[in-house]
């Protein structure tokens, strides 16, 4: 199991540098030139102070070169320093932003995991029935609903409408920090992010129970005398689990996309605002280490996955 | 090792502490269910009459399709609920304290308790019969725990004796281990330790070897049949091979497109057929001189001319007349009644005494 880890990370790591080369391509194959964000537009420049910057900014070396030297530094844990004004350290930029992220993410993904597993199970213990039919109905509108729609829908809907929750931010600003202020803020992203992935889940884990309640292990059970509840709880689940396990692993990776975009709608201060921010002001260095913190955060969510997996099935060798 | 015929003349009637007159663990009659199918309901078996005494073993054989499974999962109450339902007919069980209930009246608590504890059950298939993510051991504790309420570490040392008794070698390591460590016949074997687990009075196994290999299938037949013995429980076994019905049964009921259609010793059926579809049967099994029966026992059974027709377009009358050779009118008329040919030897064709 441990080795098995290990070598899933050094995979893991290869992506990583492979992800950010990519990333340092696409970026300079970019319309613009990085060292415009150095200067003042209303500063003429001459071409003389321009190649000198450059030099400074070792923008001058070919593009090969540049890469290894950034790859280098971050070996050594230097992510460099923000291109704006303050100059910031990458690395404390994203640790801040880290934080508000994972609290956005995991209660996003928590009550989504949460509600779409117990959904899943009464909509296929309970097939046919009216809550089966309203519970199918919601996931298909949950599903079909892009992220942009329900974000823009909920916080008209729930701020400016009905003022039940702040329209943005973490943190009323100007004021002590309070839970029930954080909360506040966070449940309305939390929740429109965790819509779209307990749809998700709840149709898997549905087809999946479904799948498991026809199985001849089921009808032994039966057969042995096991009650309903018990059917249910010790004999189903677990194995309807299996399959869904792997997508909520996948989807926990891949709704990063969701994460930056709600970040973004509600000004949530995460990674994902982050990038946006840095994207539109081709703040290279800051592109290059959030998205790097990004890709880990995938890579690791799929391993984790797959040893979930390894866990809850005994036929599962990891080796 | 005997010949066929031998074996079954060899077999000694069932002992019984209660003897031959003693109550029937199960007595079915006039069973019939039905599924629905579209807007109508079409019966897969109709009007089932059987009966099997304490450590008596009827076989119950047909073809694809006849309603053999259907026959024991009615009397387990196990039918796909929603799509169909038993509709007339008795269950009569004696359990293991001599109370008899009807088990088509039962409720699904009462036969819930029964299940597992009162009557034990085999299927098909061992390996998806049992639960990939939880241990031989666990599984097999479950109906001891559940109905005969032993802790766990009295359950488990249960479980162990009763793979021991399964012929399982090394079964404290076998009981931690997880079904796909398992060979198909050791499988099977914890499944059979799961059925008889609570000492059942009454087993159904359907086809409980029709997955294995010939010669796993040969010692799970053993088995079957030595844990009969010591058991005395009455045994409902399910098979398409006559073969296996030589080798296990005590009687044996033929089942055609629903209908039981003959019934009998095993001996007298095998040796005096009294109806066409059952002598149909007959002439690919093997005959004295042959090999030990069981090398039959991957075969199909022998092909009679047309098909099984199926649930919803069964002829009126006799089901197998349009396959019939010795079919007249009359047949087609009405389903025959069963009659009694001699003996307790019982067939459900108008010309028996032809043949
Ligand atoms: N789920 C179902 N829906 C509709 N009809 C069914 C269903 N299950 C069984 N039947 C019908 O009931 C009849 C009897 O089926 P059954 O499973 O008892 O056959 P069998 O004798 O056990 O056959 P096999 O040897 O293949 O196991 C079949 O003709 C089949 O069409
Ligand atoms: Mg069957």
């Amino acid at each position: 199991m441990l080795r098995y880890t290990l070598k899933r990370l050094a995979a893991g790591a290869a992506m990583l540098i492979a992800l950010s080369m990519l990333v340092f391509i696409l970026l300079r194959l970019a319309p613009g030139d990085p060292v415009d964000a150095y200067i003042d537009p209303m500063v003429k420049m001459s071409a003389a102070d321009m190649a000198r910057l450059r030099a400074e900014l070792g923008l001058d070396k070919p593009l090969p070169v540049q890469y290894l030297i950034w790859l280098r530094d971050v070996l050594h844990g230097d992510f460099g320093r923000s291109l704006q004004r303050t100059g910031e350290p990458v690395l404390a930029l994203i640790g801040s932003r880290i934080g508000p992220t994972l609290l956005l993410m995991l209660s996003g993904f928590g009550i989504a995991i949460i509600f779409g597993l117990i959904a899943g199970v009464v909509s296929a213990v309970k097939r046919g029935s009216v809550r089966d039919g309203t519970l199918l109905a919601v996931a298909a509108v949950g599903v079909s609903s892009p992220a942009f729609l329900t974000a823009l829908i909920g916080l008209y809907l729930f701020s400016v409408v009905l003022h039940w929750a702040p329209s943005g931010g973490m943190l009323t600003p100007a004021m002590p920090f309070s839970l029930h202020d954080l909360l506040s803020h966070l449940i309305l992203p939390a929740l429109i992010l965790a819509f779209y992935q307990s749809a998700l889940v709840t149709r898997y884990m549905r087809s999946s129970m479904l799948e498991v309640l026809t199985q001849d292990y089921i009808r032994t059970a039966r057969a042995k005398g096991v009650r309903e509840n018990r059917i249910v709880s010790h004999h189903a689940v677990r194995n309807a689990l299996l399959p869904v396990v792997t997508l909520i692993g996948s989807t926990l990776g891949l709704a990063v996309g969701g994460a930056i975009f709600i970040e973004s709608v509600f000004n949530w201060p995460g990674m994902g605002l982050l990038l946006v921010n840095a994207v539109e002001l081709r703040d290279y260095p800051v592109i290059m280490g959030s998205t790097l913190v990004i890709g880990a955060w995938v890579i690791v969510m799929n391993i984790a996955t797959d040893l979930v997996y390894a866990v809850i099935d005994p036929r599962v060798k990891v080796s | 090792m005997l010949h066929m015929t031998d074996m079954t003349e060899a077999r000694p009637a069932p002992q019984t502490a209660s003897g031959p007159s003693a109550e029937p663990t199960l007595r079915v009659r006039g069973l019939t269910t039905v599924f629905r199918i579209g807007r109508r309901e079409m019966p897969a078996i109709e009007n089932v009459d059987l009966e099997i005494a304490p450590g008596e073993t009827l076989a119950l054989v047909g073809e694809s399709g006849s309603g053999k499974s259907i026959t024991s999962l009615s009397v387990l109450r196990l039918l796909p609920g929603a799509i169909s339902r038993i509709g007339g007919g008795e269950v009569s069980f004696r359990d293991r304290e001599g109370r008899v209930r009807d088990l088509v009246s039962a409720g699904g608590e009462e036969m819930r308790r029964l299940r597992g504890n009162h009557i034990g059950t085999v299927f098909q298939e061992p390996m998806s019969c049992l639960n990939p993510v939880h241990r031989i051991g666990d599984q097999i504790a479950e109906p001891l725990i559940l109905h005969l309420g032993l802790s766990r570490r009295a359950a488990f040392e249960r479980v162990v004796e009763l793979l021991a008794a399964m012929g399982i070698p090394d079964p404290a390591r076998r009981a931690r281990q997880y079904p796909h460590e398992l060979s198909g016949g050791m499988s099977q074997r914890a499944t059979i330790a799961m059925a008889l687990a609570c000492d059942p009075v009454l087993l159904i196994a359907d086809e409980p070897t029709t997955a294995l290999d010939v010669t796993t299938q040969a010692q799970i037949l053993r088995l079957l049949q030595d844990l009969q013995k010591t058991h005395g429980m009455a045994m409902l076994f399910v098979t398409h091979n006559f073969g296996v019905v030589a080798e296990i049964a005590h009687r044996v009921a033929v089942m055609y497109a629903g209908h039981v259609v003959e019934q009998g010793r095993v001996a007298d059926v095998f040796r005096h057929p009294r109806h066409p579809y059952t002598r149909g049967l007959m002439t690919c099994v093997p005959q004295p001189g042959d090999a030990l029966a069981l090398r039959r026992a991957g075969q199909a059974l022998p092909t009679i001319q047309g098909s099984v027709p199926s649930i919803t377009d069964r002829p009126p009358g006799c089901p197998f007349a349009p396959r019939c050779a010795l079919a007249v009118d009359a047949c087609r008329a009405a389903v025959p009644a069963m009659e009694d040919t001699g003996d307790g030897h019982l067939s459900r064709c108008i010309r028996w005494s032809e043949m």
